[in-house]
């Protein structure tokens, strides 16, 4: 039936996409180097890049792998913190940045993996509550943790002080963009199949000869390692560190974008981050109406859409291109409901 | 082929399968009939390594498989067919076939689509499409050609007309039963008993966790007891 339909080769692809990023990139820093957005919307723009990373490493466990983590902010909290420590001891050049995002995320992914064996053995609730239990966790012993063993670690509730501001609009972006890539490689990947098996039900992956606790373990510990890299661009981006940022509602707001965005849609991750984090700065003249606002648009969204804004689509440049292409071709025809 | 040996298996402090042992040899349809809660699936659970026996062994192809992990059991060719279909919801048909040959080099897999294909034409209309929009018999058909996906020596079916109208549920067995003329080892657990006796070699009766009989299937469709209890007299 498809006989006519042009595709567009796998690199032609590949270019397009990623001359439309560079030149998102290199406009949207012109833009911030010249101050035509100030300095204040800027910083927002980053918070949105950080918030992707988030929202997009936690859809891994909630959306492709289907359990229901709120510990995320837990691991952005190690990131955060690993890579702040190191950041101040080897002191700012180009390489910090780097090094101090993979050093982040790798502890972060270290922790996943420790939590993630005995807590992937659990299903829904139990889950949820042993991940919530450990950010609790985290959280207590960055804030105790100094006073308790005599280091000069954490600073606990005095908060970490004078991280270098690494964290540029360019640098996240292409961070972002990086995250974006691996993930979606990963989840088309026939490790990302069998991850999407497991969700679909377990007991069929398993008699299909699929690992099901590797694989569990795997989703999560990649979702904890982009946590982490999205906590270290946060000790980068504030300059400062409290444990009290990390807490249960971080998690929860985290997972409210995915949620919100459609589970197991990387595209919906991406759009209700961006959303979730500028609202409510464009509400802030609403004052303390705000909060009320931001909540209302969650439950309005929530009955009308309950499988999130974008549910399970996920968006592809190269399929719009194509349906376009071939729309043009034949005028008259109705064209064909494609994509995915 | 598959010799089962002194198993016993416990939900909690609940003694579900108790010493039971069996063997089915190459070529052979076996079945295990018997009421609700007998411990039919959880035999093929066992068998599988979905659960674990306490005592006995289990030997397939003359190797213990008790103590094994469930994919490599699968990777030794013994695939099991779960009860109630339990088919790749969102995923399309070919999806789920290709899951079924995740164990397997990827070279093979088209042509392991194909076979599948010409065993399930209706598979072969419908490979594009979403498994959750296949009706009921055709959610089965993908449940086994899934499992054959895997190339195995030993095909574990459990329940396979379970929620099948009457029709389908003769299709089945007939896919059953070519299956296992192109060479495939089964071990079929059914209710139908009558069904399922009609086309094996052997049977073994179960109740409450314990085999009561065993004999071929001829004699236990002939068997006084065995018609009262399980083919309506």
């Amino acid at each position: 039936m498809k006989k006519n339909y042009k595709q567009i080769p796998m690199p032609v692809r590949y270019a397009i996409n990623i001359l439309l990023l560079i030149v998102f990139l290199v406009v949207v820093n012109g833009l911030i180097e010249s101050k035509t957005i100030s300095f204040s919307d800027s910083k927002i723009i980053m918070l949105i890049g950080i918030n992707i990373i988030l929202a997009v490493s936690l859809n891994i466990g909630t959306g492709y792998l289907g359990q229901l983590p709120l510990g995320h902010a837990g691991f952005m909290a190690v990131g955060a913190y690993a890579s702040a420590i190191l950041m101040r001891n080897i002191g700012a050049s180009w390489l910090t940045i780097p090094i101090g995002m993979i050093f982040g995320g790798l502890v972060a992914a270290l922790f996943g993996l420790i939590i993630g064996i005995p807590a992937l053995r659990l299903k829904g609730d139990y889950l949820a509550i042993i991940t919530l239990g450990f950010g609790e966790i985290i959280r207590v012993v960055l804030l105790n943790i100094d006073d308790v063993l005599g280091f000069k670690l954490t600073y606990g509730a005095a908060s970490l002080k004078n991280i270098p501001k690494t964290t540029t609009f360019l640098n996240t972006f292409v961070v972002v963009i990086i995250t974006c890539f691996v993930i979606h490689t990963m989840m088309k990947s026939r490790h990302g199949r069998a991850i999407l098996s497991i969700r679909e039900n377990e007991i069929a992956a398993e008699s299909c000869g699929i690992k099901t606790t590797y694989y569990k373990t795997l989703g999560f510990v990649v979702s904890a390692f982009f946590a982490g890299v999205a906590g270290s661009l946060y000790a980068g981006y504030l300059g400062i560190l409290s444990p009290g940022s990390f807490g249960f509602m971080k998690s929860i707001e985290i997972l409210v974008m995915v949620v919100l965005g459609g589970m197991g849609s990387m595209i919906g991750s991406v759009a209700s981050a961006t959303v979730l984090t500028a609202l409510p700065e464009m509400l802030r003249t609403f004052a303390s109406y705000r909060i009320v606002a931001y909540s209302l648009l969650l439950i309005i969204v929530m009955i009308f859409k309950p499988s999130g804004l974008m549910g399970t689509y996920d968006f592809s440049l190269s399929h719009l291109l194509e349906k376009l292409l071939n729309s043009k071709r034949s005028i008259g025809k109705k064209s064909e409901k494609g994509g995915r | 082929m598959l010799k089962v040996n002194g198993i016993n298996v416990y939900y909690g402090n609940i003694h579900a399968i108790k010493d039971v042992s069996f063997q089915v040899e190459k070529g052979e349809i076996v079945t295990l009939i018997g009421a609700n809660g007998a411990g039919k699936s959880t035999i093929l659970k066992t068998v599988s390594g979905l659960l674990r026996s306490k005592t006995g062994s289990i030997e397939f192809v003359d190797k213990n498989i008790c103590s094994l992990a469930p994919h490599k059991i699968v990777e030794r060719g013994l695939a099991h067919v779960p009860e109630g279909r339990r088919v790749f919801l969102q995923m399309t048909v070919e999806e789920n076939l290709e899951m079924g040959s995740f164990t397997q080099p990827k070279a093979g897999v088209s042509e392991r689509l194909e076979r599948v294909f010409e065993q399930f034409p209706r598979l072969k209309e419908r490979r594009r499409q979403i498994a959750a929009t296949l009706s009921g018999g055709e959610q089965q058909m993908l449940a086994m050609g899934r499992a054959l996906m895997s190339c195995p020596d030993l095909l574990m079916l459990d329940e396979p007309s379970m929620g099948l109208a009457p029709l389908l549920v003769e299709q089945i067995f007939c896919i059953i039963k070519s299956l296992n003329e192109a060479g495939t080892t089964i071990l079929l657990v059914e209710q139908n008993a009558l069904m399922a006796l009609s086309i094996a070699h052997r049977g073994y009766v179960l109740e409450t966790g314990r085999v009561v009989k065993s004999a071929p299937a001829q004699v236990l469709l002939d068997d006084e007891s065995v018609k009262k209890a399980y083919l309506g007299g």
